[in-house]
């Protein structure tokens, strides 16, 4: 399968990720090899095979509905956060225009 | 050094080796300035994890630009139990950039060198907890493992390592990269001392649903049970297309060796697993893209966002994610993108979980042949540093032998089993869901009447 620079910035634009020209051009190279060598799936006869799940066939895990209270604070919890405002992470606009 | 030789250990001088040794070796990414409390449980040792399980002490980096600076303010569940049977955790290792990568060579802390001959890769993604083991820097280690990371770099160092069975250790605390196929597992120096920190990290957990409800057996006392009579299956597929003689040889030896202890030696057929690597490289990829969508510069993490020539989030997210992440991450994260976008999944994606699905069905099918798999661990030793850097596919296909285990759920060990050229080949033993006490039972008779380095 040969990927074109348009599906490579496509993908990266699916993928949330810019990419520089000579990236393109490289992960166009790249991605189709390893599309090629995944095509080898298609000699197995996959008809009525069922996609497989959960591998231990482990099933639901339900918990007590009761409120129990955190343990990390609000203010550990931001510690991270690269912009925070009254106690809120602060991101740029989403709507596209500026508050 | 193993768990009983450092009990005793002086950890001024521990911390001094480690530091030392690392200038060279490059496996750490943390290391305590001082020495920390050893507690009074039964693992009264120090020891480095991979560092992508997070920590309170030390920042959890997953070797990522993006998450250079990151401090969990929780700890996984792993860490809590090390720490309950009196382990200190003196620092985390070196990795393949969020586990991917084969070589320990994709690491925004820089790549990591082989202690049995630096000019070669320690393997990956586990490549720095590995190395630590091999050059006696710490008595065990935690890696992970998704497609071969503990196993494959265990091999390539000449350590013990073992993927246990999917949902038998929990997972609270590890960065999810793949979620169907992460497992945390031990790296030690000796079988006995990895069933020791199996049985203590092994068991359910609320905070991970996917953690198995099942008693921990006591694995330290199954180990020692015979192997008279076991029956070990070969499976002819594993030996095939892509395995060096050398490596052929020597594990075929191994196996001839494991007779004369009494075993039961029959040859299998799993004709689905050569297509495990490119089931793997569909599937893997798909739940990349997935997990590693959290790191845009939102809520944690490198952030482009008090750029003000950045107007939306849109570019945020993608400016962010440009500088943050390595190729190798982005490589997947688009491969994983693709297969599982409109027009492509069916071709891609679910076909591949088809596959897995006659995968399965084989190993079941042998599985009520024989009690355990014996295979090598990697297709060839430890290859040189740079040798694979530029053909993802070459560094993918190291991958070969060990991702079958993962996307079966299965555990399945690695143990030294000789040398080729003076470079360790690693032995795998697999066996069935919640089958690491007999896999581990083979490993250690193997260990305990052998010494691989004279083989």
């Amino acid at each position: 399968m040969k990927i074109s620079k348009t599906d490579v910035k496509h993908i990266a634009s699916l993928a949330r990720i810019e990419l520089t020209e000579a990236e393109i051009t490289k992960y166009g190279e790249e991605l189709s090899a390893v599309l090629d060598y995944v095509d080898d799936l298609n000699k197995l006869d996959i008809t009525n095979v069922e996609e497989i799940g959960q591998i231990t066939g482990l099933t639901n895990q339900l918990a007590e509905d009761t409120i129990k209270g955190c343990e990390i604070s609000q203010k550990e919890l931001l510690a991270n956060a690269p912009a925070i405002q009254n106690g809120q992470i602060k991101v740029k606009s989403v709507l596209g225009r500026e508050t | 050094m193993n768990i009983a030789e450092a009990k005793t250990i002086d950890l001024k001088n521990f911390l001094k080796q480690a530091n030392d040794a690392n200038k060279e070796l490059n496996a750490l990414i943390s290391i305590a300035d001082k020495p920390g409390k050893l507690g009074s449980g039964e693992l009264a040792v120090p020891c480095f994890i991979k560092d992508n399980i997070v920590t309170l002490e030390y920042p959890t980096t997953c070797a990522s630009k993006i998450l250079e600076n990151f401090q969990s303010p929780y700890e996984a569940t792993v860490i809590t139990k090390l720490k309950a049977a009196g382990v200190w955790v003196a620092g985390k290792t070196n990795l393949d950039e969020f586990a991917l990568g084969a070589s320990n060579e994709n690491s925004a802390f820089g790549v990591v060198k082989n202690p049995i001959d630096k000019s070669r890769v320690p393997g990956g993604s586990s490549g720095g907890s590995t190395a630590a083991v091999a050059a006696g820097l710490t008595p065990f280690s935690l890696g992970s493992d998704t497609g071969g990371s503990i196993r494959q770099p265990a091999a390539f160092c000449g350590v013990v390592g073992l993927k246990p069975t999917y949902g038998r250790v929990s997972r609270y605390g590890l960065i999810a990269m793949a979620s169907s196929l992460d497992q945390i597992g031990p790296i030690t120096n000796t079988v006995e001392d990895c069933a020791q920190v199996l049985k203590i990290i092994s068991g359910v957990d609320p905070k991970d649903a996917t953690s198995l409800p099942v008693p921990v057996p006591d694995y330290p006392a199954e180990i020692k049970k015979d192997i008279k009579g076991l029956k070990i299956g070969v499976p002819k597929e594993f030996f095939g297309e892509g395995v060096d003689p050398a490596v052929d040889k020597k594990v075929k030896d191994a196996i001839a060796k494991i007779k004369e202890l009494g075993a039961v030696i029959i040859e299998v057929s799993l004709p689905t697993a050569p297509f495990a690597l490119a089931t793997y490289y569909i599937i893997q990829p798909a739940e990349v893209s997935s997990n590693l969508a959290r790191f845009d510069g939102v809520k944690y993490g490198l952030s482009l966002g008090a750029d003000d020539q950045i107007e939306t989030i849109e570019e945020l997210y993608k400016k962010t994610r440009a500088l943050g992440l390595g190729h190798e991450v982005k490589r997947r994260i688009m491969l994983g993108t693709y297969t599982t976008s409109a027009g492509f999944r069916e071709a891609y994606y679910d076909r591949a979980r088809k596959v897995a699905q006659l995968i399965k069905q084989d190993f079941d099918r042998v599985f009520k042949q024989v009690d355990v798999l014996i295979s090598p661990t990697t297709p060839t030793v430890a290859f040189k540093l740079g040798e694979r850097a530029n053909n993802p596919l070459a560094m993918y296909k190291a991958d070969l032998l060990t991702a079958p285990a993962n996307l079966v759920g299965i555990p399945a060990i690695s143990i030294p089993c000789g040398l080729a050229d003076g470079l360790p080949v690693g032995l795998q033993v697999m066996g069935p869901q919640l089958g690491e006490s007999v896999i581990m039972r083979v490993a250690h008779h193997f260990e305990k009447n052998y010494n691989w380095r004279e083989l």
